[in-house]
This record gives structure tokens, C-alpha cells and sequence, in this order.
């Protein structure tokens, strides 16, 4: 069995978010880029099936839409474990299109794992469409997967707890936090690989983008805290109750 | 020049960050107060390659560059001292001198066990009487035909305990001045070793710091490194690049007590507004940052400068001075940005500063530095 990791190169969450163009467009000055962090725990959760499956599992690849700026993030992914890379060289216009483009690759594996959603745009698009794209089932908030005889056992979380599913591959895994406790940090050893470790660049295929994006906004800033003085309960419960509507 | 940093040093610095953000800083206070060394995570950072990455692949290590390792101990080091001196230790002191310096054999014997991290290993220079004058040594390492049998004690030995090989530095030839000293590979299960107390240390009470005694014991000749009274050179070419490590520990506690003090002056208010906002601090933090800036840049060179094989003595010497005093000064100032808070140890600055301290102090002090930089300045 084959794994693919939908890789997404997303800012890094500590990024002061900027726009140029009269808040058209977003601005990457400066930007440092790493892997969506959804991601990024899919990685290492099929890494640790691959480990575990005695041969099984035959590889864990990741794939990326983007031009060469995303190769450092994917060659990060490598050097985390992943044998080799995929970048369909597009533009990410929207997730439509990149679910058309990942299909293209993604009909050739068996289990197909992508992030809830990305930390930059939070679509939480993508997996769902890229299972309708291959025509296979997708299984969505998955918190746990286990592979063992080749019989795939995913968790989901569900209202007021999970459940346990039993699924066929080929099928997609739309993961959510829980999949694994924590992405897997890499050695030097995988450092040192990774540049030795394939990549290959495949053409776009012909879609349209079916949404632009117009314009971008920033949030209002955060009100600042109000501080209650300890003796004056009503005044609180006031403010929690008329302003901030928390009671 | 190029000040950018290559995608494998980005990778191995971010690594290093994740690791001490995620783990190290968990149990860095308890280990601090209780004196504990961090046995699971030097098994930790061994299994990700940092206890080897300097050494040649060949030798099982992760051969990476003089930056890349200096910025790992900068990332280690902004959060726990007492992890990075070990990977200091290990790294500059240990592998890089059996790397370079070592048979064939030595180092299937050693160094791949050091590189994997394994083992680990300890550097046995300094004694009772000989710290900054590392000429007058009293351990003696008498020639007895096929070994050498060691007599003496050493101080301060960083991992004393924890390792499993010593590279000690002893005398041969008395009579032949430092010219007559060795360096041997010993290993420390031989009969005749024992160590002092744990040292109750100011700072960096997680790594293990003991005095170690040898009795007769006794060295196979071919566990010295290099010729016959080598060991001399040996020590002082090894500190050379020792001192990159230190330098780099330095100013990763420099940074770490900056980033504490931006965060809290944006927090803390006082008269209205943010402390930074007022200028009393707002300069404080920018002395800090320059101060930073341009100890990183030495650090920097001086890695530069041995990665492409040229000469860095004087470089990592300055590096060394100026960014362990700087840290004093940083962490000094870290802790009155806090206050009161400053100085408990739940806001971590009071740690930084007594770590510090100790960077002005070992591998050379920093009064050392200034005598290998003004011989060089003043040199015909």
C-alpha cells in the first residue's frame, strides 16, 4: 500500500499578516513557510504506520501544488521521512483547483491523506472535493488511523465523542488534530537525505478556479481587557452578561 | 558575502527551536532545583543526530557545518544551558578532536558509539591547580612499555558521570614542559577511576559537573591520540573550536532572556501604558538587541571562518568574550526589566543570569580570551 500526504506550504502561524495591492493580494515580504500543521501530523502519523506495518505499507509520498518557492517546505517533509515528493508546478488559485490538480497524482495511491484545512486560507475544502475528484470515499475529522493486514481503522470525531470505522482504500482521510500527539521533528540523518531524496515536478493540469478572491480584510483589533475592581461583583456580571453576552 | 542561511541550516535550527520549546522546557526548572541530569533527553537529542552532527558520515555523524551546530546550541541554549553544555561537551571537546585527530581505529572504537550518541563522552583538563594555566599539569601519564599508567586528579569535568570515555590530558615528560603531555582516550569502567560529589553548581545544575581521580590506572599506548607529547596542542586546538560552542550557548542566553524581557515589557504596565512604552526600558531592550545582534554575528564568523578552514582562534576567541559577557549583562538587565517577577524563578530569567555566569568562566575565561586577542594583535 502507498500513502500520499497533501502537502500544503502555509506562512507560519506567527506571521504578521500584511496585504498589498489596495488588499488585494497577500503580501509575502518576509514570510517564513512551513508545513500546514494538519499536515504535518498526517505526515508523521503515516510515517508511524509505515513503520509499524512490516512492509506493508511501501511508501509515504507528499505532494504539494506550487512553483519551486514550495520545494524547502516540501523538502522539510522529506527530511522528516517521506520517501519522495511531488510538486504539481500550478499556482494554488482555489481549492477546487488544487483538488483537480492533486486528483491528477492521487489516483495512484492507496490511502490519500490531507489536513481539515490550512492555517492560511482555513478552506477545509480541499479533501472532500479531491475524494470526489477520484470518485473514492472520503472520511472526514479523522483523530486516529491504524492500518494492520491491510484492514484500514480510522477514528472520528463525532458530537460528544468518536467512533470507530472500518474503510476500504482506496479512500481519502480528511485528518484532524489527534491523529498522532505531535509532528515529528527531523534528525540530521533525514536533514542530510532529503536533498538526495526524490522529487519530481509534474505539469498542471488544464481547470479553472471556480472563486477569486475580490478583497482582504484584517480583524478588528481585540478589545483591550476591562479590569473590575474584586469588591464590585454587579459590575462584572453586567459586563459579562450585557457586553460581552457570556452569561 | 551571503548572510542568508542555507535550507539544511533552517531545518536544523527550527529543529533544535521545536525541541527545546516543546520539551526541554517542560522539566528545566524542576531539573534545575533538583540538580537533575536530563538523562531522557540527551537520549532524546541523540536519536535526532545532535550529539553527533558534526562528525564525518563515515563515522556515523550527521557532518554538518560549524553554523548549523552553532545554531542549534543557540536554539537549546535560549531555553536550557544545562542540555547544550553537554551537547557542547560532546561535540567541540570530544568528537571534533577524536574526528580529526584519532586513528582509524580509534574512531571504530569510539567515535561512531560518541557520534550516535550512545556514549558520551568528557574532556579532563582542568585540575585543582591548573585551570587557566593548562601548561602545569600534575596528572601524570607515566610511559610503562605498552601503556601508560595515569595518576592524578581532574576538576570540573562536565559529564563526568554520565560518560562513558574521557579524553584526559595528562603529563609524560615532566621534564620536557607541555611539550611532554599526552592525550588518551580512557575509558571510564577501568580500574582505578573515582569520582568526587556532584558539584552543588549556581547554574546549569542539570548537566553533571564532578571532580574525577585516577589511581594507577591504566591506558593501552594505542589510546593516545596523535604523537607523543601531542597532548599539549591537542587541548588547545580542541578549545579553539570549544569556544564557538560557548560562544554560541552564550548568546542563545543572551536571546532567550531578550525575548522574555519583549514579551513581558508588552504585557506589563505601569503609569498607563506598557513598561517598553517607556523609554527607561525601551532603551534597555534596544542596548540588549544590539548587544544580540552582534555577538551572533561573531559567533557566526568564527563558524565561517572554520568551516572553510581557515584560521579562527582569535575569532572564536572574541566571539567567546564578548557574547559570554554580553550574556551577563543581558540576563542582568533581563532580570530588572522584570522586577520582582525577575527575580523568583517561575519567569526563568534569574536562571538565565546564573547561567550565564558560567560562561565567562569555563572553556577559558573571559580574561583568558583577552590574552590569546592581545598576543595576536601584538604578534610580529
Amino acid at each position: 500500500m502507498k500513502i500520499l500526504i497533501c502537502l500544503s506550504n502555509v506562512p507560519d502561524t506567527t506571521t504578521k499578516v500584511k496585504f498589498t495591492g489596495d488588499n488585494t493580494a497577500f503580501d509575502k515580504t518576509g514570510v517564513q513557510w512551513i508545513i500546514n500543521p494538519w499536515d504535518e501530523l498526517a505526515l508523521t502519523r503515516a510515517l508511524e504506520i509505515k513503520e509499524a506495518s512490516g512492509g506493508a505499507i511501501s511508501s509515504v509520498t507528499v505532494a504539494t501544488v506550487g512553483g519551486t518557492e514550495v520545494e524547502p517546505t516540501m523538502r522539510k517533509g522529506l527530511a522528516i521521512g517521506a520517501d519522495d515528493a511531488i510538486r504539481i508546478d500550478a499556482d494554488p488559485k482555489d481549492a477546487y483547483y488544487v483538488a483537480a490538480q492533486l486528483a491528477e497524482v492521487a489516483k495512484d495511491f492507496d490511502i490519500v491523506m490531507a489536513g481539515i484545512e490550512a492555517s492560511d486560507y482555513n478552506g477545509s475544502a480541499v479533501g472532500g472535493m479531491l475524494a470526489e475528484f477520484l470518485n473514492v470515499p472520503s472520511v472526514s475529522s479523522v483523530s486516529g488511523m491504524n492500518v494492520e493486514g491491510g484492514n484500514v481503522t480510522v477514528t472520528r470525531e463525532i458530537d460528544g465523542g468518536s467512533e470507530k470505522v472500518g474503510v476500504e482504500a482506496p479512500f481519502v482521510a480528511v485528518v484532524q488534530k489527534g491523529i498522532t500527539k505531535e509532528p515529528r521533528i527531523p534528525a540530521m540523518r533525514g536533514i542530510m537525505m532529503a536533498r538526495k531524496k526524490p522529487l519530481k515536478v509534474v505539469p498542471a493540469v488544464e481547470v479553472e478556479a471556480l472563486t477569486e478572491f475580490a478583497t482582504y480584510e484584517l480583524p478588528e483589533p481585540k478589545a483591550a481587557c476591562k479590569m473590575v475592581d474584586a469588591d464590585n461583583v454587579r459590575e462584572l456580571v453586567d459586563l459579562l452578561k450585557n457586553e460581552a453576552k457570556a452569561l | 558575502m551571503d548572510f542568508n542561511l542555507t535550507e539544511e541550516q533552517i531545518m536544523i535550527q527550527q529543529a533544535a527551536r521545536d525541541y527545546a520549546e516543546r520539551e526541554l522546557i517542560q522539566d528545566v526548572s524542576e531539573r534545575d532545583a533538583k540538580a537533575e541530569y536530563p538523562t531522557q533527553h540527551i537520549k532524546n537529542i541523540a536519536e535526532l543526530g545532535f550529539l553527533g552532527m558534526m562528525v564525518d558520515p563515515a563515522y556515523d555523524g550527521g557532518g554538518m557545518d560549524t553554523i548549523s551546530y552553532a545554531l542549534a546550541i543557540e536554539e537549546f541554549s535560549k531555553i536550557d544551558s544545562s542540555v547544550s553544555v553537554i551537547m557542547s561537551v560532546q561535540n567541540s571537546l570530544v568528537n571534533y578532536g577524536l574526528d580529526k585527530y584519532g586513528t582509524h581505529e580509534q574512531k571504530e572504537k569510539y567515535l561512531k558509539a560518541l557520534a550516535r550518541g550512545e556514549a558520551i563522552g568528557a574532556f579532563l583538563l582542568s585540575e585543582p591547580e591548573a585551570g587557566s594555566d593548562a601548561t602545569m599539569q600534575r596528572t601524570t601519564a607515566v610511559d610503562k612499555g605498552d601503556h601508560y599508567l595515569l595518576n592524578g586528579t581532574k576538576n570540573w569535568i562536565t559529564s563526568a558521570n554520565a560518560a562513558s570515555y574521557y579524553l584526559v590530558i595528562a603529563q609524560s615528560q615532566p621534564e620536557m614542559g607541555h611539550k611532554g603531555i599526552n592525550v588518551l582516550i580512557v575509558e571510564k569502567e577501568s580500574s582505578g577511576i573515582s569520582l568526587g560529589p556532584h558539584e552543588d553548581k549556581m547554574g546549569m545544575r542539570s548537566s553533571d559537573t564532578h571532580s574525577v581521580m585516577f589511581q594507577d590506572v591504566k591506558v593501552p599506548k594505542e589510546n593516545r591520540i596523535g604523537e607523543e607529547g601531542f597532548g599539549f596542542s591537542f587541548a588547545m586546538k580542541t578549545l579553539e573550536g570549544g569556544r564557538i560552542g560557548i560562544a554560541a550557548q552564550a548568546t542563545g542566553i543572551a536571546t532567550g532572556a531578550l525575548e522574555r524581557s519583549i514579551k513581558y515589557s508588552k504585557e506589563r504596565k505601569a503609569f498607563g501604558k506598557p513598561i517598553g512604552n517607556h523609554q527607561a526600558i525601551g532603551f534597555k531592550l534596544s542596548d540588549m538587541a544590539v548587544k544580540v545582534e552582534a555577538a551572533r554575528n561573531f559567533v557566526l564568523k568564527a563558524a565561517w571562518l572554520k568551516d572553510n578552514n581557515m584560521p579562527f582562534g582569535v575569532a572564536s576567541a572574541m566571539a567567546k568574550q564578548y557574547a559570554a559577557d554580553i550574556a551577563m549583562e543581558v540576563t542582568t538587565e533581563a532580570v530588572q526589566i522584570h522586577g520582582g517577577y525577575g527575580y523568583v524563578k517561575e519567569y526563568h530569567v534569574e536562571r538565565l543570569m546564573r547561567e550565564a555566569k558560567l560562561t565567562q568562566i569555563y572553556e577559558g575565561t573571559s580574561e583568558i580570551q583577552k590574552i590569546v586577542i592581545s598576543r595576536s594583535l601584538l604578534q610580529d
